[in-house]
Protein backbone atom coordinates (compact mmCIF):
# COMPACT_ATOMS: atom_id res chain seq x y z
CA UNK A 1 0.00 0.00 0.00
CA UNK A 2 1.31 3.27 -1.26
CA UNK A 3 2.48 5.44 2.01
CA UNK A 4 1.80 9.20 2.91
CA UNK A 5 5.05 11.33 2.21
CA UNK A 6 5.90 14.95 3.23
CA UNK A 7 5.57 16.08 0.23
CA UNK A 8 6.28 19.71 -0.83
CA UNK A 9 3.62 23.05 -2.20
CA UNK A 10 2.27 21.73 -5.12
CA UNK A 11 2.72 24.56 -7.53
CA UNK A 12 1.67 25.47 -11.17
CA UNK A 13 4.23 24.99 -13.70
CA UNK A 14 4.64 25.72 -17.69
CA UNK A 15 5.52 23.03 -19.70
CA UNK A 16 6.09 22.92 -23.36
CA UNK A 17 4.66 20.94 -26.51
CA UNK A 18 6.83 19.00 -27.79
CA UNK A 19 4.99 16.29 -29.55
CA UNK A 20 1.65 15.51 -30.27
CA UNK A 21 -0.13 12.06 -31.04
CA UNK A 22 -3.00 11.32 -32.58
CA UNK A 23 -4.76 7.89 -30.70
CA UNK A 24 -7.75 7.62 -31.77
CA UNK A 25 -10.14 10.47 -34.06
CA UNK A 26 -11.03 11.75 -30.57
CA UNK A 27 -8.27 11.15 -28.37
CA UNK A 28 -4.49 12.33 -28.52
CA UNK A 29 -1.26 12.32 -26.68
CA UNK A 30 0.54 15.70 -25.56
CA UNK A 31 3.97 15.06 -24.55
CA UNK A 32 5.50 18.43 -22.47
CA UNK A 33 9.06 19.28 -21.81
CA UNK A 34 8.92 20.22 -18.48
CA UNK A 35 11.89 21.71 -16.29
CA UNK A 36 10.30 22.17 -13.20
CA UNK A 37 9.21 18.07 -13.47
CA UNK A 38 10.76 16.10 -10.61
CA UNK A 39 9.09 12.53 -11.64
CA UNK A 40 5.76 9.86 -10.62
CA UNK A 41 4.44 7.45 -9.74
CA UNK A 42 2.62 5.18 -12.19
CA UNK A 43 -0.97 6.02 -11.34
CA UNK A 44 -0.90 10.05 -10.74
CA UNK A 45 -2.33 12.63 -12.36
CA UNK A 46 -1.95 16.23 -13.54
CA UNK A 47 -3.94 19.54 -13.02
CA UNK A 48 -4.03 21.44 -16.19
CA UNK A 49 -4.85 24.95 -16.16
CA UNK A 50 -5.90 27.64 -19.20
CA UNK A 51 -6.39 30.71 -18.77
CA UNK A 52 -8.27 33.06 -21.36
CA UNK A 53 -7.04 36.98 -22.28
CA UNK A 54 -9.92 38.69 -19.93
CA UNK A 55 -8.80 36.11 -17.21
CA UNK A 56 -11.06 33.33 -17.41
CA UNK A 57 -9.81 30.21 -16.12
CA UNK A 58 -10.78 26.45 -16.70
CA UNK A 59 -9.11 23.66 -14.45
CA UNK A 60 -9.19 19.97 -15.21
CA UNK A 61 -7.09 16.48 -13.93
CA UNK A 62 -5.83 14.53 -16.56
CA UNK A 63 -4.20 11.46 -15.78
CA UNK A 64 -0.34 11.10 -16.53
CA UNK A 65 0.19 8.61 -19.73
CA UNK A 66 3.61 8.04 -19.48
CA UNK A 67 5.56 5.78 -17.33
CA UNK A 68 8.26 7.39 -14.42
CA UNK A 69 11.12 6.04 -16.73
CA UNK A 70 9.68 7.63 -19.96
CA UNK A 71 11.65 10.76 -20.89
CA UNK A 72 8.70 12.79 -21.47
CA UNK A 73 5.90 13.69 -19.66
CA UNK A 74 2.38 12.43 -21.35
CA UNK A 75 -1.06 12.77 -20.98
CA UNK A 76 -3.83 11.83 -23.31
CA UNK A 77 -6.82 13.62 -23.70
CA UNK A 78 -10.04 12.38 -24.94
CA UNK A 79 -12.39 15.56 -27.29
CA UNK A 80 -15.63 15.33 -25.62
CA UNK A 81 -18.00 17.32 -27.63
CA UNK A 82 -19.46 19.57 -25.49
CA UNK A 83 -16.16 19.82 -23.60
CA UNK A 84 -14.53 23.53 -23.02
CA UNK A 85 -10.85 22.13 -21.87
CA UNK A 86 -10.46 18.68 -23.95
CA UNK A 87 -11.44 20.32 -27.32
CA UNK A 88 -8.83 22.94 -26.82
CA UNK A 89 -5.78 20.74 -25.93
CA UNK A 90 -6.80 18.14 -28.52
CA UNK A 91 -7.27 20.48 -31.58
CA UNK A 92 -6.01 23.56 -31.16
CA UNK A 93 -2.68 23.23 -28.53
CA UNK A 94 0.37 22.76 -31.13
CA UNK A 95 3.99 22.17 -30.86
CA UNK A 96 6.05 25.07 -29.15
CA UNK A 97 2.63 25.92 -27.32
CA UNK A 98 3.09 26.47 -23.65
CA UNK A 99 0.77 24.65 -21.04
CA UNK A 100 0.30 25.02 -17.52
CA UNK A 101 0.04 22.22 -14.83
CA UNK A 102 0.34 20.81 -11.50
CA UNK A 103 1.51 17.34 -10.11
CA UNK A 104 1.80 14.93 -9.97
CA UNK A 105 -0.86 14.60 -7.69
CA UNK A 106 -2.52 11.65 -5.97
CA UNK A 107 -1.61 8.92 -3.97
CA UNK A 108 -4.05 6.31 -3.95
CA UNK A 109 -4.48 5.21 -6.92
CA UNK A 110 -0.91 4.45 -8.05
CA UNK A 111 1.46 1.26 -8.28
CA UNK A 112 4.79 0.57 -8.15
CA UNK A 113 6.50 -2.23 -9.54
CA UNK A 114 8.22 -3.19 -5.91
CA UNK A 115 4.49 -3.73 -4.51
CA UNK A 116 4.01 -7.04 -6.92
CA UNK A 117 0.67 -8.34 -7.70
CA UNK A 118 -0.77 -10.33 -9.96
CA UNK A 119 -2.25 -6.85 -11.24
CA UNK A 120 -5.40 -6.86 -13.01
CA UNK A 121 -6.43 -4.02 -14.83
CA UNK A 122 -9.79 -2.71 -15.77
CA UNK A 123 -10.42 0.08 -18.04
CA UNK A 124 -13.22 1.78 -19.66
CA UNK A 125 -12.88 4.27 -22.46
CA UNK A 126 -9.89 6.54 -21.28
CA UNK A 127 -9.70 5.32 -17.93
CA UNK A 128 -7.39 3.01 -19.75
CA UNK A 129 -4.74 6.50 -19.85
CA UNK A 130 -3.06 5.43 -16.04
CA UNK A 131 -3.66 1.70 -16.68
CA UNK A 132 -1.10 2.39 -19.72
CA UNK A 133 1.56 3.75 -17.46
CA UNK A 134 1.58 1.11 -15.13
CA UNK A 135 2.07 -1.31 -17.75
CA UNK A 136 4.85 0.90 -18.91
CA UNK A 137 6.00 1.08 -15.74
CA UNK A 138 6.15 -2.65 -15.13
CA UNK A 139 7.72 -3.14 -18.71
CA UNK A 140 10.10 -0.93 -17.88
CA UNK A 141 10.93 -1.85 -14.56
CA UNK A 142 11.46 -5.23 -16.23
CA UNK A 143 9.71 -7.35 -14.02
CA UNK A 144 7.14 -10.61 -14.40
CA UNK A 145 4.82 -9.45 -12.19
CA UNK A 146 1.54 -11.13 -13.85
CA UNK A 147 -0.61 -8.64 -14.94
CA UNK A 148 -4.09 -8.25 -17.21
CA UNK A 149 -5.79 -6.00 -18.58
CA UNK A 150 -9.28 -5.65 -19.43
CA UNK A 151 -10.03 -2.74 -21.31
CA UNK A 152 -13.60 -1.98 -22.36
CA UNK A 153 -13.98 0.72 -25.54
CA UNK A 154 -16.77 1.38 -27.88
CA UNK A 155 -15.40 -0.07 -31.14
CA UNK A 156 -11.69 -1.02 -32.19
CA UNK A 157 -11.59 2.47 -33.43
CA UNK A 158 -12.03 3.61 -30.10
CA UNK A 159 -9.34 1.72 -28.37
CA UNK A 160 -6.80 3.96 -27.27
CA UNK A 161 -2.71 2.44 -27.62
CA UNK A 162 -4.13 -0.48 -29.36
CA UNK A 163 -0.89 -1.17 -31.25
CA UNK A 164 1.54 -0.39 -28.26
CA UNK A 165 -0.72 -2.88 -26.00
CA UNK A 166 -0.85 -5.57 -28.43
CA UNK A 167 2.56 -5.21 -28.70
CA UNK A 168 3.33 -5.47 -25.07
CA UNK A 169 1.13 -8.41 -24.86
CA UNK A 170 2.52 -10.40 -27.48
CA UNK A 171 6.07 -9.24 -25.95
CA UNK A 172 5.48 -10.59 -22.66
CA UNK A 173 4.21 -14.16 -21.41
CA UNK A 174 3.29 -12.78 -18.23
CA UNK A 175 0.99 -10.48 -19.77
CA UNK A 176 -2.30 -10.13 -20.87
CA UNK A 177 -4.98 -7.62 -22.74
CA UNK A 178 -8.00 -8.54 -23.46
CA UNK A 179 -10.37 -5.99 -25.23
CA UNK A 180 -14.29 -5.88 -24.52
CA UNK A 181 -15.87 -3.92 -27.74
CA UNK A 182 -19.57 -2.62 -26.36
CA UNK A 183 -21.27 -1.55 -29.99
CA UNK A 184 -19.34 -2.32 -32.87
CA UNK A 185 -17.19 -5.74 -33.50
CA UNK A 186 -15.53 -5.82 -36.71
CA UNK A 187 -15.92 -9.19 -38.13
CA UNK A 188 -14.34 -12.27 -36.99
CA UNK A 189 -13.70 -10.68 -33.27
CA UNK A 190 -12.89 -13.27 -30.64
CA UNK A 191 -12.85 -11.16 -27.76
CA UNK A 192 -15.62 -9.69 -25.65
CA UNK A 193 -18.88 -8.15 -27.38
CA UNK A 194 -20.91 -6.71 -24.50
CA UNK A 195 -20.11 -4.86 -21.44
CA UNK A 196 -18.36 -5.44 -18.66
CA UNK A 197 -20.21 -8.08 -16.24
CA UNK A 198 -19.24 -10.37 -13.77
CA UNK A 199 -18.54 -13.40 -15.96
CA UNK A 200 -16.26 -11.62 -17.82
CA UNK A 201 -14.51 -10.22 -14.91
CA UNK A 202 -14.46 -14.38 -13.31
CA UNK A 203 -12.96 -15.13 -16.79
CA UNK A 204 -10.53 -12.43 -16.42
CA UNK A 205 -9.52 -12.03 -12.74
CA UNK A 206 -6.70 -14.53 -11.49
CA UNK A 207 -8.00 -17.34 -9.44
CA UNK A 208 -9.00 -16.88 -5.55
CA UNK A 209 -8.86 -12.83 -6.39
CA UNK A 210 -5.20 -12.65 -5.81
CA UNK A 211 -3.24 -9.52 -5.87
CA UNK A 212 -4.77 -5.60 -6.69
CA UNK A 213 -6.88 -4.78 -9.14
CA UNK A 214 -7.48 -0.77 -10.59
CA UNK A 215 -10.49 -0.22 -12.03
CA UNK A 216 -10.76 3.32 -13.80
CA UNK A 217 -13.13 5.04 -16.18
CA UNK A 218 -16.71 6.69 -15.86
CA UNK A 219 -18.57 6.66 -12.80
CA UNK A 220 -20.91 4.14 -13.61
CA UNK A 221 -18.55 1.58 -14.79
CA UNK A 222 -15.89 1.89 -12.15
CA UNK A 223 -18.72 0.84 -10.15
CA UNK A 224 -20.18 -2.00 -11.96
CA UNK A 225 -16.97 -3.42 -12.29
CA UNK A 226 -16.10 -2.96 -8.52
CA UNK A 227 -19.01 -4.63 -6.83
CA UNK A 228 -18.30 -7.00 -9.75
CA UNK A 229 -15.31 -7.98 -8.66
CA UNK A 230 -16.28 -7.94 -4.60
CA UNK A 231 -18.61 -10.22 -6.19
CA UNK A 232 -16.46 -12.72 -7.41
CA UNK A 233 -14.52 -12.72 -4.41
CA UNK A 234 -11.76 -9.77 -4.30
CA UNK A 235 -11.79 -7.97 -0.87
CA UNK A 236 -12.58 -4.23 -1.26
CA UNK A 237 -9.19 -3.50 0.09
CA UNK A 238 -8.15 -4.95 -3.15
CA UNK A 239 -10.17 -2.73 -5.40
CA UNK A 240 -8.56 0.72 -5.95
CA UNK A 241 -10.98 2.66 -8.03
CA UNK A 242 -10.74 6.17 -10.09
CA UNK A 243 -13.64 7.46 -11.11
CA UNK A 244 -13.71 9.72 -14.33
CA UNK A 245 -16.60 12.21 -14.78
CA UNK A 246 -17.21 14.43 -18.08
CA UNK A 247 -14.55 17.09 -16.77
CA UNK A 248 -11.95 14.39 -15.72
CA UNK A 249 -10.53 13.87 -19.35
CA UNK B 1 -25.27 14.98 -18.28
CA UNK B 2 -25.88 11.64 -16.24
CA UNK B 3 -26.45 12.37 -12.70
CA UNK B 4 -23.78 9.29 -12.04
CA UNK B 5 -21.10 11.69 -13.80
CA UNK B 6 -21.57 14.50 -11.18
CA UNK B 7 -20.02 11.78 -8.49
CA UNK B 8 -16.31 11.21 -8.41
CA UNK B 9 -14.12 9.81 -5.90
CA UNK B 10 -11.36 10.92 -2.84
CA UNK B 11 -8.54 11.37 -6.04
CA UNK B 12 -10.74 14.16 -8.12
CA UNK B 13 -10.18 16.06 -4.77
CA UNK B 14 -6.19 15.61 -4.37
CA UNK B 15 -4.72 18.50 -5.97
CA UNK B 16 -7.33 20.57 -3.57
CA UNK B 17 -6.16 18.29 -0.92
CA UNK B 18 -2.65 18.78 -1.73
CA UNK B 19 -3.25 23.02 -1.36
CA UNK B 20 -4.21 22.28 2.48
CA UNK B 21 -2.05 19.49 3.55
CA UNK B 22 1.71 18.62 3.51
CA UNK B 23 0.81 14.73 3.53
CA UNK B 24 -0.85 12.84 0.72
CA UNK B 25 -4.60 12.85 2.43
CA UNK B 26 -5.95 10.24 -0.53
CA UNK B 27 -3.78 7.70 1.14
CA UNK B 28 -5.26 8.27 4.70
CA UNK B 29 -7.78 6.42 6.45
CA UNK B 30 -11.13 7.66 7.96
CA UNK B 31 -13.76 6.79 10.20
CA UNK B 32 -17.35 7.38 8.87
CA UNK B 33 -18.62 9.49 11.83
CA UNK B 34 -22.82 8.43 10.79
CA UNK B 35 -22.24 4.74 10.18
CA UNK B 36 -18.73 3.77 11.58
CA UNK B 37 -17.53 2.57 7.94
CA UNK B 38 -13.87 2.84 7.36
CA UNK B 39 -12.22 3.78 4.05
CA UNK B 40 -9.59 5.21 2.46
CA UNK B 41 -9.98 8.56 1.76
CA UNK B 42 -9.11 8.27 -1.99
CA UNK B 43 -12.54 5.60 -2.17
CA UNK B 44 -14.52 8.36 -0.70
CA UNK B 45 -17.30 9.91 -3.12
CA UNK B 46 -16.94 13.63 -3.85
CA UNK B 47 -19.40 15.80 -5.16
CA UNK B 48 -17.34 19.00 -6.47
CA UNK B 49 -18.75 20.73 -9.29
CA UNK B 50 -21.33 22.48 -6.44
CA UNK B 51 -20.45 25.92 -4.24
CA UNK B 52 -17.75 23.71 -2.99
CA UNK B 53 -16.78 20.11 -2.45
CA UNK B 54 -18.47 17.86 -0.56
CA UNK B 55 -17.02 13.91 0.44
CA UNK B 56 -19.95 11.61 1.50
CA UNK B 57 -19.39 7.90 3.21
CA UNK B 58 -19.15 5.31 0.51
CA UNK B 59 -21.38 3.57 2.64
CA UNK B 60 -24.15 5.77 4.34
CA UNK B 61 -23.20 8.66 1.82
CA UNK B 62 -23.34 11.22 4.57
CA UNK B 63 -21.32 14.61 4.77
CA UNK B 64 -17.65 13.24 6.03
CA UNK B 65 -15.99 16.30 4.95
CA UNK B 66 -16.76 19.40 2.91
CA UNK B 67 -14.27 22.11 1.68
CA UNK B 68 -14.84 25.37 0.32
CA UNK B 69 -12.27 27.67 -1.13
CA UNK B 70 -12.06 31.04 -2.39
CA UNK B 71 -8.78 32.35 -4.03
CA UNK B 72 -6.61 31.84 -1.02
CA UNK B 73 -9.26 31.81 1.72
CA UNK B 74 -10.87 28.09 2.53
CA UNK B 75 -13.31 26.77 4.93
CA UNK B 76 -13.37 22.87 6.34
CA UNK B 77 -15.66 20.94 8.51
CA UNK B 78 -14.43 17.31 9.12
CA UNK B 79 -17.40 17.02 11.50
CA UNK B 80 -18.53 13.51 9.74
CA UNK B 81 -14.77 11.90 10.16
CA UNK B 82 -14.37 10.36 13.56
CA UNK B 83 -10.60 10.15 13.02
CA UNK B 84 -8.38 10.12 10.10
CA UNK B 85 -5.08 7.35 10.55
CA UNK B 86 -2.11 8.96 8.15
CA UNK B 87 1.33 7.42 7.60
CA UNK B 88 3.43 9.80 7.17
CA UNK C 1 0.07 39.46 -16.27
CA UNK C 2 0.01 35.99 -15.33
CA UNK C 3 0.12 33.54 -18.24
CA UNK C 4 -2.11 33.17 -20.74
CA UNK C 5 -2.88 30.10 -23.21
CA UNK C 6 -2.46 31.01 -26.93
CA UNK C 7 -5.95 30.86 -28.39
CA UNK C 8 -8.33 29.71 -25.33
CA UNK C 9 -11.66 31.48 -24.92
CA UNK C 10 -13.68 29.21 -23.16
CA UNK C 11 -17.18 28.61 -23.18
CA UNK C 12 -19.37 31.58 -24.65
CA UNK C 13 -19.28 34.01 -21.83
CA UNK C 14 -21.93 36.83 -22.63
CA UNK C 15 -21.87 39.65 -19.98
CA UNK C 16 -25.08 40.32 -20.58
CA UNK C 17 -27.50 43.17 -21.46
CA UNK C 18 -26.34 45.37 -18.91
CA UNK C 19 -28.62 46.38 -15.51
CA UNK C 20 -30.29 42.55 -15.74
CA UNK C 21 -26.36 41.00 -15.02
CA UNK C 22 -25.21 40.96 -11.66
CA UNK C 23 -21.09 42.29 -10.98
CA UNK C 24 -18.80 39.33 -11.67
CA UNK C 25 -21.87 36.88 -13.10
CA UNK C 26 -21.54 36.14 -17.06
CA UNK C 27 -24.30 34.17 -19.25
CA UNK C 28 -25.21 30.96 -20.21
CA UNK C 29 -27.12 28.99 -22.48
CA UNK C 30 -27.37 25.44 -20.80
CA UNK C 31 -28.75 24.87 -17.05
CA UNK C 32 -26.08 23.62 -15.52
CA UNK C 33 -26.43 21.17 -12.69
CA UNK C 34 -24.61 21.59 -9.28
CA UNK C 35 -24.61 19.19 -6.54
CA UNK C 36 -23.62 18.61 -2.85
CA UNK C 37 -24.99 14.66 -3.16
CA UNK C 38 -26.56 12.15 -4.94
CA UNK C 39 -30.14 13.08 -6.32
CA UNK C 40 -33.22 12.13 -3.74
CA UNK C 41 -35.53 9.94 -5.62
CA UNK C 42 -38.69 11.12 -2.91
CA UNK C 43 -41.83 8.83 -4.34
CA UNK C 44 -44.69 11.16 -4.39
CA UNK C 45 -46.59 9.41 -2.40
CA UNK C 46 -44.39 9.68 0.61
CA UNK C 47 -43.84 13.43 -0.39
CA UNK C 48 -44.96 16.36 1.63
CA UNK C 49 -44.31 19.77 2.90
CA UNK C 50 -44.77 20.78 5.94
CA UNK C 51 -44.23 24.86 7.25
CA UNK C 52 -43.19 24.06 11.33
CA UNK C 53 -41.30 25.75 14.19
CA UNK C 54 -41.99 28.91 15.74
CA UNK C 55 -46.03 28.46 14.50
CA UNK C 56 -49.14 28.10 16.23
CA UNK C 57 -50.19 25.58 14.13
CA UNK C 58 -47.75 23.47 11.64
CA UNK C 59 -48.76 23.01 8.26
CA UNK C 60 -48.59 20.38 5.50
CA UNK C 61 -49.86 19.56 2.41
CA UNK C 62 -49.61 15.90 0.43
CA UNK C 63 -48.37 16.20 -3.07
CA UNK C 64 -52.38 16.14 -3.96
CA UNK C 65 -53.15 18.90 -1.91
CA UNK C 66 -50.32 20.78 -3.06
CA UNK C 67 -50.92 20.59 -6.73
CA UNK C 68 -54.19 22.06 -6.08
CA UNK C 69 -53.10 24.76 -4.54
CA UNK C 70 -53.43 28.00 -6.54
CA UNK C 71 -50.58 28.70 -8.60
CA UNK C 72 -48.06 30.97 -10.92
CA UNK C 73 -45.94 30.90 -13.76
CA UNK C 74 -43.49 33.37 -13.40
CA UNK C 75 -40.54 34.55 -15.53
CA UNK C 76 -37.22 34.69 -13.37
CA UNK C 77 -33.88 35.92 -13.78
CA UNK C 78 -30.73 33.67 -11.58
CA UNK C 79 -27.85 34.05 -10.56
CA UNK C 80 -25.65 31.86 -9.06
CA UNK C 81 -22.60 31.92 -6.90
CA UNK C 82 -20.05 29.87 -8.93
CA UNK C 83 -20.74 32.91 -11.38
CA UNK C 84 -23.20 31.81 -14.24
CA UNK C 85 -26.81 33.74 -14.83
CA UNK C 86 -29.33 32.36 -16.98
CA UNK C 87 -31.99 35.18 -17.83
CA UNK C 88 -36.10 34.77 -17.85
CA UNK C 89 -36.38 31.26 -16.77
CA UNK C 90 -39.56 30.53 -16.91
CA UNK C 91 -41.51 28.25 -13.37
CA UNK C 92 -44.42 27.56 -12.10
CA UNK C 93 -44.84 27.21 -8.51
CA UNK C 94 -47.09 27.86 -5.73
CA UNK C 95 -46.16 31.36 -4.19
CA UNK C 96 -44.67 31.53 -0.38
CA UNK C 97 -47.78 33.87 0.34
CA UNK C 98 -50.01 30.84 -0.21
CA UNK C 99 -48.38 28.65 2.24
CA UNK C 100 -47.70 31.30 4.79
CA UNK C 101 -51.20 32.99 4.23
CA UNK C 102 -53.20 31.88 7.35
CA UNK C 103 -49.44 31.25 9.13
CA UNK C 104 -49.02 33.04 12.46
CA UNK C 105 -45.91 33.32 13.70
CA UNK C 106 -43.27 36.32 15.09
CA UNK C 107 -40.37 34.93 13.51
CA UNK C 108 -38.05 36.85 11.40
CA UNK C 109 -36.35 33.90 9.78
CA UNK C 110 -36.69 30.42 7.74
CA UNK C 111 -34.77 27.34 7.02
CA UNK C 112 -35.57 25.27 4.52
CA UNK C 113 -34.71 21.96 4.53
CA UNK C 114 -34.93 19.37 2.06
CA UNK C 115 -34.18 15.57 1.03
CA UNK C 116 -30.83 14.58 1.35
CA UNK C 117 -29.98 17.44 4.57
CA UNK C 118 -29.11 20.31 2.72
CA UNK C 119 -30.72 23.35 4.64
CA UNK C 120 -30.44 27.10 3.87
CA UNK C 121 -31.40 30.42 5.68
CA UNK C 122 -33.47 33.16 4.82
CA UNK C 123 -35.35 36.39 6.27
CA UNK C 124 -38.68 35.64 6.42
CA UNK C 125 -39.52 39.23 4.36
CA UNK C 126 -36.90 37.86 1.84
CA UNK C 127 -39.72 34.99 1.31
CA UNK C 128 -42.54 36.94 1.02
CA UNK C 129 -44.09 39.34 -0.68
CA UNK C 130 -43.65 37.77 -4.46
CA UNK C 131 -40.33 36.76 -4.04
CA UNK C 132 -40.65 33.18 -3.49
CA UNK C 133 -41.78 30.09 -4.63
CA UNK C 134 -41.91 26.79 -4.29
CA UNK C 135 -41.71 25.36 -7.79
CA UNK C 136 -42.56 22.06 -9.47
CA UNK C 137 -42.00 23.32 -12.82
CA UNK C 138 -39.53 24.15 -15.14
CA UNK C 139 -39.72 25.50 -18.93
CA UNK C 140 -43.32 24.11 -18.84
CA UNK C 141 -42.10 21.09 -17.97
CA UNK C 142 -42.04 19.30 -14.38
CA UNK C 143 -38.87 20.17 -12.26
CA UNK C 144 -35.91 17.66 -13.62
CA UNK C 145 -34.79 15.52 -10.42
CA UNK C 146 -31.60 16.86 -11.31
CA UNK C 147 -32.34 20.10 -10.99
CA UNK C 148 -34.50 19.70 -7.68
CA UNK C 149 -37.79 17.89 -8.53
CA UNK C 150 -40.48 17.24 -8.01
CA UNK C 151 -39.71 21.19 -6.02
CA UNK C 152 -37.40 23.65 -5.38
CA UNK C 153 -37.27 26.35 -3.54
CA UNK C 154 -36.94 29.37 -5.57
CA UNK C 155 -35.90 32.93 -4.18
CA UNK C 156 -34.72 34.57 -7.90
CA UNK C 157 -33.36 37.68 -5.88
CA UNK C 158 -30.39 36.17 -4.36
CA UNK C 159 -27.72 33.71 -4.87
CA UNK C 160 -29.44 30.38 -6.30
CA UNK C 161 -27.60 28.16 -3.11
CA UNK C 162 -30.85 29.75 -1.19
CA UNK C 163 -33.12 28.16 -4.26
CA UNK C 164 -32.64 25.03 -1.82
CA UNK C 165 -33.24 21.43 -4.45
CA UNK C 166 -35.48 19.00 -3.13
CA UNK C 167 -37.47 21.37 -0.68
CA UNK C 168 -39.16 19.52 2.08
CA UNK C 169 -40.45 22.23 4.17
CA UNK C 170 -39.66 25.59 6.06
CA UNK C 171 -38.66 25.71 9.64
CA UNK C 172 -39.32 29.23 10.57
CA UNK C 173 -36.69 30.93 13.56
CA UNK C 174 -36.75 33.79 15.60
CA UNK C 175 -33.04 33.99 15.41
CA UNK C 176 -30.85 33.46 12.00
CA UNK C 177 -29.03 29.92 11.52
CA UNK C 178 -26.59 29.38 8.98
CA UNK C 179 -27.59 26.27 6.60
CA UNK C 180 -25.49 24.24 4.46
CA UNK C 181 -22.80 26.78 2.56
CA UNK C 182 -23.88 29.19 4.88
CA UNK C 183 -21.87 27.42 7.94
CA UNK C 184 -19.03 27.32 5.94
CA UNK C 185 -18.06 30.06 4.41
CA UNK C 186 -21.07 31.88 2.11
CA UNK C 187 -22.48 35.21 2.75
CA UNK C 188 -25.31 34.62 5.32
CA UNK C 189 -27.48 36.06 3.06
CA UNK C 190 -26.45 36.21 -0.46
CA UNK C 191 -26.96 39.20 -2.58
CA UNK C 192 -25.87 38.97 -5.95
CA UNK C 193 -25.86 42.80 -6.40
CA UNK C 194 -23.63 43.10 -3.69
CA UNK C 195 -21.82 40.61 -4.63
CA UNK C 196 -22.18 39.07 -1.15
CA UNK C 197 -20.54 35.45 -2.06
CA UNK C 198 -18.53 34.60 1.04
CA UNK C 199 -18.35 35.78 4.70
CA UNK C 200 -16.68 39.21 5.08
CA UNK C 201 -18.05 40.36 1.58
Amino acid sequence: MARAAVLGRLTWQLGEVAELVDETPRVKTILLDAPDWAGHRAGQHVDVRLTAEDGYVAERSYSIASAPEDGRLAITVERLDDGEVSPYLAEELVVGDKLEFRGPIGGYFVWEAREGGPLLLVGGGSGVVPLRAMLRHRAAVGLDTPARLLYSSRSLADVIYHDELDMLDSADPHLEVRYALTREQPEGWSGYSRRVDEEILRETAYPNAEGIAFVCGPTRFVETVADGLVGIGYAPEQVRTERFGPTGG
Amino acid sequence: MEEQDLKLDGNSAAGLLRELFTFELTTARGRCENCGAVAEVGAVMVYANAPGSVFRCPQCESVLMRIVSNGGRYWLDARGISWLEIRA
Amino acid sequence: MSFVSRGFRGKRRDEGPSGRVPPGQYLVDDFPVLSAGPTPRTPLEEWDFVITGAIAEPKRWSWDEFKALPSETVTKDIHCVTKWSKLDTVWEGVSLDTLLEDVESAAEYVVAFCDGGYTTNLPLEDVTDGKAWIAYGFDGEPLDPEHGGPARLLVPHLYFWKSAKWVRGLRLLDEDEPGFWESLGYHMYGDPWREQRYWGD
